[in-house]
């Protein structure tokens, strides 16, 4: 074999450990997802196979799922929105900060230590109506009787932002420690004050990381299922619900294909743009 | 005589001819490597292969009825036949069918199932096994009533034992909601606006289904103005705070006094009463009765599972879970002594008729379950 055919070969070589999880892990799962998407389900519960399209006519034409999906993604955008407003000042802080910068990526990363289902049920304990706030509130004389908190889209959001907030601070950090600090001193050399050189010098060139972390907080906010059900009340449900619901609670295995191939293809269009304009690299280097 | 070769002796070979140079390194790392391939794609399947039965799985509902089960089945069980029983939850019966379409046939042995529509939809999926029964002699303590109903439905011959029967009635907190105005609302206190926002239901299509029935003075297992039903639960829903999904959840709800009243599994209530909370319990007229069996699902290993099921049923092990579960068992009050905390137990039926109690028609339920969970589905989220 020539060393031209094997230098060709070798990344192959490489790769492949990985290409085939990715093919047996997620490519043919997800195949037998859309061929589950067009069988029936039939009264007994079990799977009539074959292809039909009432499943994608109905998720596509029922206006029950179309207003939950436009909930989801309403909700995943406050949530963005929110992180990216919280998580800025902390990644800029963590990347200015000299001495300790080590001690506050650790403290940031160590919510991660810890179930993201347990990290959700705490908010019971802190917001309850015998939960710490409450106390908190009671014993200082604020309020006489415990104010309900709970089982609603506010404490969704606030059980998303928990989750999620540390993929967007890591982001906006990797973007901000790239920028070279002398670019700020060159500007405040030539009569910008800190505030202008931070809004046409450091947030321009921090926006990617920006982007990247909100695309993450948006898809991962999206898919979530766990935050509402247990943080949210009767009318708070999200898309992922309705697929948990169909494949689990009502055994219709090919509506909830159907439904979570609907919600894929959502999101999916969502990355595919945000690469269109930004590119993935940044994503990576948040990630990484 | 030829010697049967193992793996060991394969891989000797293999590297005696590698070290004398009759195969170059890259076939000899490449035959490892499909080797250890191959053992890593056999091996999640061998254990249903084998037939030697160390172990069998059993599911259940978690929380003190799982904690009964350890306590007082499992582990003398094991202690006595050396197998090991892997004891696993789920959160309801709909939840733990997908997981056994899902899995391999073996792989999920005993279910602690609630309900005779549960037993009649596995029977309909094809996933019921035919106990030897003369391997469980313990059924003779059984309450007739309760294994008759099995039999109509699997046409006569047994995929599970019966356990233990319970209600899903009214909790309510004493602080707030006094005994007189239980007995005076009935399953109408759920749709009492004066308690809008401490008020919970179980997310369970059938249960709210049941007492919607109940709310519009119709037979539960026959209502007839079904959209009249669909009307109570969203009027239910505008009032709940939440639908929980777990006994641990009602719990919590009821014992942090987030709510003040909800329906509640009888057992469940008995325990938060006996850990001191001033929880009430009431079954309204036609109250929701239901059975729990273990049922063995198709392709377990039968012996260790009915040796495990006459196990469960004698009557020490039965009370002494029956005790820590707190709903009464499916023994024969008739038959055998079953002590003395039982009798005080919610739902408990001395006569061991059952004639007190209401139970879900399978015919009925199962007709309407793809509609009705579809329905609540959406009835559930506002619509």
């Amino acid at each position: 074999m020539s060393v031209e055919a094997r230098e060709a070969r070798q990344p192959w070589i490489l790769l492949s450990p990985a290409l085939i999880a990715v093919v047996l892990l997620l490519i043919v799962p997800l195949l037998f997802i859309v061929v589950y998407s067009f069988w029936l389900r039939t009264a007994t519960g079990a799977d009539q196979v074959g292809f039909f399209l009432d499943n994608w006519q109905e998720a596509l034409s029922d206006v029950f799922y179309r207003d939950i999906l436009f909930g989801t993604l309403r909700v995943a955008a406050i949530t963005t929105l929110v992180c990216g407003l919280m998580g800025y000042p902390a990644a800029f802080f963590i990347a200015r900060s000299r001495g300790n910068r080590a001690i506050l990526l650790l403290m940031l990363m160590l919510p991660f230590w810890i179930s993201y289902i347990i990290r959700t049920m705490s908010w019971i304990n802190i917001l309850g109506v015998s939960g710490a706030f409450n106390s908190f509130l009671m014993a200082v004389g604020v309020i006489d009787e415990p104010i309900q908190m709970l089982y609603n889209q506010t404490t969704v959001i606030l059980g998303l932002v928990h989750f999620l907030l540390p993929f967007m601070i890591l982001n906006i950090y990797v973007s901000l420690d790239g920028i070279d600090t002398n670019l700020e001193d060159a500007a405040n050399s030539l009569g910008a004050t800190r505030w202008q050189s931070f809004l046409q010098v450091t947030l321009p060139l921090s926006l990617p990381g920006l982007a990247a972390g909100g695309l993450l907080c948006f898809v991962l906010g999206a898919g979530t299922y766990i935050t509402p059900l247990v943080l949210g009340g009767p009318r708070d449900a999200m898309f992922a619900n309705l697929v948990f619901e169909a494949i689990i609670t009502q055994l219709n295995w090919p509506l909830g294909s159907a439904l979570s191939l609907m919600l894929l293809v959502v999101l999916g269009a969502l990355v595919l743009i945000y690469n269109r304009y930004l590119g993935m690299a940044q994503l990576m280097k948040g990630l990484g | 005589m030829t010697k049967k070769l193992d793996n060991t002796t394969r891989y000797e070979r293999l590297r005696e001819r590698y070290m004398n140079g009759d195969i170059d390194r890259r076939g000899f790392l490449g035959l490892i490597g499909a080797a250890g391939l191959a053992y890593g794609v056999q091996t999640p399947f061998a254990k249903y292969a084998h037939a030697a039965v160390d172990q069998v799985r059993f599911d259940g509902w978690g929380g003190v009825v799982s904690e009964a089960f350890r306590q007082y089945a499992f582990e003398p069980y094991t202690a006595e036949s050396g197998i090991a029983v892997v004891d696993g939850t789920f959160g309801g019966g709909d939840e733990y069918l997908s997981r056994v379409k899902a899995g391999q046939p073996g792989e999920y042995n005993i279910a602690h199932l609630s309900g005779v529509f549960d037993y009649a939809r596995y029977h309909g999926l094809g996933l019921s096994s035919e106990l030897n029964e003369a391997n469980i002699p313990n059924l003779q303590f059984v309450i007739p009533k309760l294994i008759e109903v099995f039999r109509g439905v699997s046409g006569g011959a047994l995929s599970c034992v019966p356990y233990d029967y319970g209600t899903t009635g009214l909790a309510y907190n004493r602080k707030y909601i006094s005994d007189e105005r239980m007995q005076e609302m009935g399953a109408n206190i759920l749709l009492d606006e004066s308690l809008k926002g401490k008020i919970a239901g179980w997310s369970d299509w059938r249960t709210r289904m049941w007492y919607a029935s109940l709310q519009t003075d119709q037979d539960p297992n026959g209502a007839t103005d079904v959209e009249a039903c669909w009307d109570a639960v969203r009027t239910h829903r505008d009032l709940s705070l939440k639908y929980w999904g777990s006994g641990a959840e009602l719990m919590s709800l009821l014992a942090e006094e987030e709510v003040y009243v909800t329906e509640g599994w009888s057992g469940r209530i008995y325990a938060l009463q006996e850990q001191g909370h001033d929880i009430g319990y009431m079954d309204p007229p036609n109250g929701f009765g239901w059975q729990e069996c273990l049922f063995v699902i198709k392709g377990s290993p039968m012996e260790p599972c009915e040796e495990l099921l006459n196990f469960m049923l004698a009557p020490e092990t039965s009370i002494a879970v029956a005790e820590g579960q707190n709903y009464p068992p499916a023994l024969d009050p008739t038959k055998v002594d079953l002590g003395a905390k039982i009798p005080t137990l919610p739902a408990f039926d001395p006569t061991g008729t059952l004639e007190g109690l209401t139970f879900a028609d399978p015919v009925y339920w199962n007709g309407h379950e793809a509609e009705w969970a579809k329905m609540f589905g959406r009835v559930q989220k506002g619509y």
